[in-house]
């Protein structure tokens, strides 16, 4: 588009950023640190205004061959811009988050902040496979160290677990991915994305890259870091872990999985189809006897999550479209709980939810926000989770009733379990001394909360905005997969184009 | 001849060197000490100069006893540059540490072990080679019980001279075998021969060579010596030998299998797989419940050459290139994490050797953590750090020569040592801190650490284009 490199600018901000606040006080540190998350943030408002809509598929790109094999290319697609928009969103309100929750070796923190938001940018906007995966990887080191330094009371055990889970899954993609670059003779992944791998291949492959993106989804039966870690973490930690981090995987499932390998992704979907459903039901049954709050919510992205991930293996535009509502959808909401828990815990130290009760009473402005993203969370019509979960629900339909019909009862419980919490927290007599003493938001916290709340309205109300960006690569991505799309049993009626009689074996 | 010394001239420059000096030291005494060991330093720098020309592009000297060739050129760079920085580091050392200072005979002692090491990468004979490992063993032997009144120091010397001279034995036994079914010991025609058809004896003789070979190396399941010898020797004597003499075998062992042994390469490429996946899986697991600093880098040079031996096993002229590739990088992040080792002093300038004593150090010396922090994570294969590349190298030859079993096994066994890498970490970032270590500084390790912690991190990405293109000038020399 321009000459201008907005892509490397926006990675180099946080980078020259990073380095600055190790040098300086505590406090110009913080300072640092918003200034350039809010320069990253209107370099991104100005990506999205600059996206050509229905424009080529790669928009921004760049490309220098710097580090000998591969290259140092970036570039967007729809997806991708959405994904760093939320990043680059998130991102100041975690610094404001972090402004007076963390105390100690505050320069570090905001480094290692800023260096998770350079990689978060560069993963989505990679255009070289191993730059991509350099991204993708290195962003476990500042994790590790925001959740062994700044987490809570059993820090290191979860930092431990985070780290060497999510190794193990990316080793194995590593080497499926030397075996494509030797098959494809080269590392570009727009190329990549147009070639055909032999099918006996694909499988394996499938099942490498599966092993990492199903443990950074993560997917049950290997989302059990995830608790941990999210616990552990500090609220800002948390606010990014679920809301960026969370979509590498569903980003790698949508940018490798299904466009190179569709034969696979058909195979193998019963395999996706069968542990979200797994993981809708019994993550949501695990989170409804959760006495921590953040766990419940942990436990609660797990099942959001497979909803995405049968989205996206639905093979349809619904499906596909609606996985990456509700990955934008959960990012931000998901987030924004967590940031409510930690309001409260800024103020009595306890996640139990059992320590609260009442808050409605006292913390009026408090009760409001948390009511609009528990409800944004359940998929109330009006916010944005319905929009993400009905397409994606509706897209898995016309692939296969049975796993709707079990994935859809998330939505109940997740009604059941996100209500019972809010129920205890805000509602009932406020009869404990130290939650009566806990004043409302600050407006510091209020202006954190409110922008959250503002797009997760925006997205339930008007989802074009977020969906027509991401219109033309889905058509993409769904031509190139129509090829091995499964029959679906869902058997729907066309209507008005049949004649009445064979109304339904006509459709066989 | 006069060709053939030109060929040599590294060697011949060494030599000189080391002699002189070793005069210059008997004269001088204890005071000519400093002088010695910077003027050791500048003769590794001249020849390593002395290698443009005919030492690198020469050919064969003395009727194919000695090779001159890119790969022997660029193993010499890395070495002499090894030795040049474990002569420098040393002064210090000795001074603060064991009580008495450094004696001239270290520098002149590295400079023979470099000599020995220059033949061990050039030889294009069998008994050219076994000169060249023996006068780097013994001047090692001496090295490694450097701190004669240190009694872990001497055990270190001894351990290391009875089973390095149990090692010599082994590979001289498969010499002898190799000779007596091959007729010659020249590498040429020992691939000639291997290239005539199976023969029994010429495959035992491979097993016992390739066995030696492992045990210079530190391969499981020879490498018992390791962590004993690391652990016992001097810490600068350790660094010396956790990079230079690694490189030598490492080398040595790739010339051997390639120029003398390629016909065979389906022989000893199950012996090269096993001892790789071997060294990977223990020099990980052992690592593990390591309390000494020292012991954990000597684990992790084990675990390290596993991945190396992964190139080796490709047989490959890309899998020898990323064997070089990876000896390079890897030589970078031992020498620099030995520099941070270096620095472990407590107040009374005594040198620590607990992990549990680096506790807190990324906030009594944040410089320091941080630049460990980037050597363990390289190690680790991390990226965006350079020792994610040296892996990548290795397995990306592994994949194309086909062998994908090795590499999901290699990578997913590095799962295991990077527990132990994470756990240098944890220490560091994460405990609340230990008594802080002696704050004073000195140039010379401070400038060296920070030169390999720059190399290491991001910033070395601007080298890696021009390293991959001459690792692969080297490798084409022994194809």
């Amino acid at each position: 588009m321009t000459g201008f490199p907005i892509l490397s600018v926006m990675l180099a901000i946080p980078a020259i950023a990073a380095v600055a606040c190790l040098l300086v006080s505590a406090n110009a540190a913080r300072w640092i640190a918003l200034l350039a998350t809010l320069v990253d943030l209107l370099l991104g408002i100005g990506l999205w205004e600059q996206f050509d809509i229905g424009g080529p598929q790669w928009q921004f790109v760049e490309s220098v061959p710097l580090f000998g094999r591969f290259g140092w290319s970036l570039g967007i697609d729809g997806f991708a811009l959405m994904l760093i928009m939320l990043s680059v969103f998130l991102m100041p309100i975690c610094i404001g988050a972090s402004w007076v929750a963390i105390e100690k070796r505050v320069q570090e923190y905001m480094a290692a902040f800023l260096v998770t938001e350079l990689l978060m940018i560069g993963t989505f906007a990679a255009q070289d496979l191993f730059l991509f995966y350099i991204f993708f990887e290195a962003g476990l080191i500042p994790m590790y160290l925001i959740i062994g330094i700044w987490g809570g009371a059993n820090r290191i055990y979860a930092s431990y677990k985070f780290f060497l889970y999510t190794l193990l899954g990316s080793v194995l993609m590593l080497i499926a991915m030397l075996w494509m670059v030797q098959f494809a003779g080269t590392t570009s992944i727009p190329v990549l994305l147009n070639t055909d791998f032999p099918v006996h291949a694909q499988t394996w492959l499938w099942l490498a890259f599966f092993a990492s993106f199903a443990v950074k989804m993560p997917m049950w039966p290997v989302h059990t870091w995830l608790p941990d870690a999210h616990v552990q973490a500090p609220t800002a930690g948390s606010v990014i872990l679920a809301g960026v981090l969370l979509k590498l995987g569903g980003y790698g499932f949508l940018r490798f999985s299904l466009p190179m390998f569709p034969e696979a992704s058909a195979q193998l979907a019963w395999l996706v189809f069968g542990l979200s459903a797994v993981a809708v039901i019994y993550t949501s049954l695990v989170a409804l006897v959760q006495s921590d709050m953040k766990k419940l919510i942990a436990y609660s992205s797990v099942a959001h999550m497979a909803i995405v991930t049968i989205g996206l293996f639905a093979f349809n535009r619904q499906g596909i479209e609606g996985a990456m509502v509700v990955m934008l959808s959960h990012g931000l909401v998901s987030g924004a709980l967590f940031l409510c828990v930690g309001v409260i815990y800024d103020r009595l130290h306890t996640r139990e939810i059992s320590r609260y009760g009442g808050l409605a009473i006292n913390m009026p402005r408090y009760a409001l926000l948390f009511m609009l993203f528990t409800m944004a969370s359940v998929g109330l019509p009006g916010t944005s989770g319905f929009v993400g979960e009905f397409l994606s629900l509706a897209g898995t339909y016309q692939v296969s009733t049975t796993i709707t019909l079990l994935c859809t009862t998330g939505i109940i419980l997740g009604a059941a379990y996100m209500l019972y919490l809010y129920r205890r927290v805000v509602f009932g007599d406020l009869t404990k001394d130290d939650v009566r003493a806990m004043p409302d938001l600050s407006l510091r916290e209020v202006a954190l909360l409110a922008p959250i709340a503002a797009v997760v309205l925006w997205m339930g109300v008007y989802p074009e905005s977020f969906l027509a960006p991401m219109r033309g690569d889905v058509g993409t991505l769904v031509a190139r997969i129509a090829r091995a799309a499964p029959a679906g049993d869902s058997l729907p009626t066309p209507g008005k184009h049949m004649i009445p009689t064979s109304h339904g074996e006509g459709a066989k | 001849m006069i060709a053939s010394l030109l060929m040599t001239l590294p060697e011949d420059v060494l030599t000189i060197g080391a002699l002189v000096l070793m005069l210059v030291a008997a004269w001088g005494g204890q005071s000519s000490t400093r002088a010695i060991s910077w003027t050791a330093a500048a003769v590794l720098v001249g020849a390593t100069i002395s290698l443009c020309g005919a030492a690198s592009t020469g050919g064969e000297a003395f009727n194919g006893l000695y090779h001159a060739d890119p790969f022997a050129a660029f193993s010499k760079v890395l070495i002499y540059g090894a030795a040049a920085v474990s002569i420098l580091i040393a002064p210090r050392f000795f001074q603060r540490g064991a009580g008495e200072d450094l004696r001239p005979e270290y520098p002149v002692l590295i400079l023979l072990s470099a000599v020995g090491m220059g033949m061990m990468v050039s030889a294009g004979d069998l008994l050219t080679l076994y000169v060249g490992l023996e006068l780097q063993s013994l001047a090692a032997y001496v090295l490694a019980s450097f701190m004669r009144r240190d009694s872990r120091s001497a055990e270190a010397g001894l351990k290391y001279f009875v089973l390095g001279a149990l090692a010599s034995g082994i590979l001289l036994y498969g010499i002898s075998l190799v000779y007596g079914f091959s007729g010659t010991t020249l590498f040429s025609s020992i691939a000639t021969a291997y290239g005539a058809g199976h023969s029994l004896g010429l495959t035992f003789g491979l097993v016992f060579v390739f066995a030696g070979l492992a045990f210079k190396i530190s391969a499981v399941p020879f490498h018992m010596w390791t962590p004993d010898v690391y652990e016992g020797a001097p810490t600068p004597v350790t660094a010396f030998f956790a990079s230079a003499p690694k490189v030598a075998a490492m080398a040595m062992a790739v010339r051997v299998a390639v120029e003398a042994m390629g016909p065979a390469t389906d022989q000893w490429r199950q012996i090269v797989i096993f001892a790789s996946l071997a060294s990977i899986i223990f020099g990980g697991v052992a690592a593990i419940g390591q309390s000494n600093i020292k012991r954990l880098l000597a684990y992790s040079s084990i675990n390290n050459v596993g991945f190396a031996l992964v190139g080796l096993a490709a047989g490959t002229q890309a899998g020898v290139a990323s064997v070089l590739f990876y000896m390079t990088i890897y030589v970078v992040m031992t020498l620099g994490s030995f520099l941070v080792v270096l620095q472990m002093r407590d107040q009374d300038g005594e040198p620590v050797e607990t992990i549990a004593s680096l506790a807190g150090l990324s906030r009594t010396r944040p410089l320091l953590a941080l630049a460990m922090a980037i050597f363990m994570f390289s190690l680790a294969g991390i990226p965006p750090l350079l020792g994610f590349n040296a892996k990548l190298a290795v397995f990306d030859a592994a994949v194309s020569a086909g062998l994908f079993w090795l590499a999901v096994a290699g990578f997913v066994a590095s799962v295991i040592s990077t527990y132990y890498y994470l756990r240098v970490v944890k220490v560091m970032y994460i405990d609340e801190p230990a008594p802080a270590f002696d704050s004073e500084r000195s140039l010379v390790e401070g400038g060296l650490t920070t030169a390999a912690a720059v190399f290491v991190s991001p910033i070395g990405w601007l080298l890696l284009a021009p390293l991959g293109a001459w690792t692969l000038v080297a490798a084409k020399a022994l194809f």
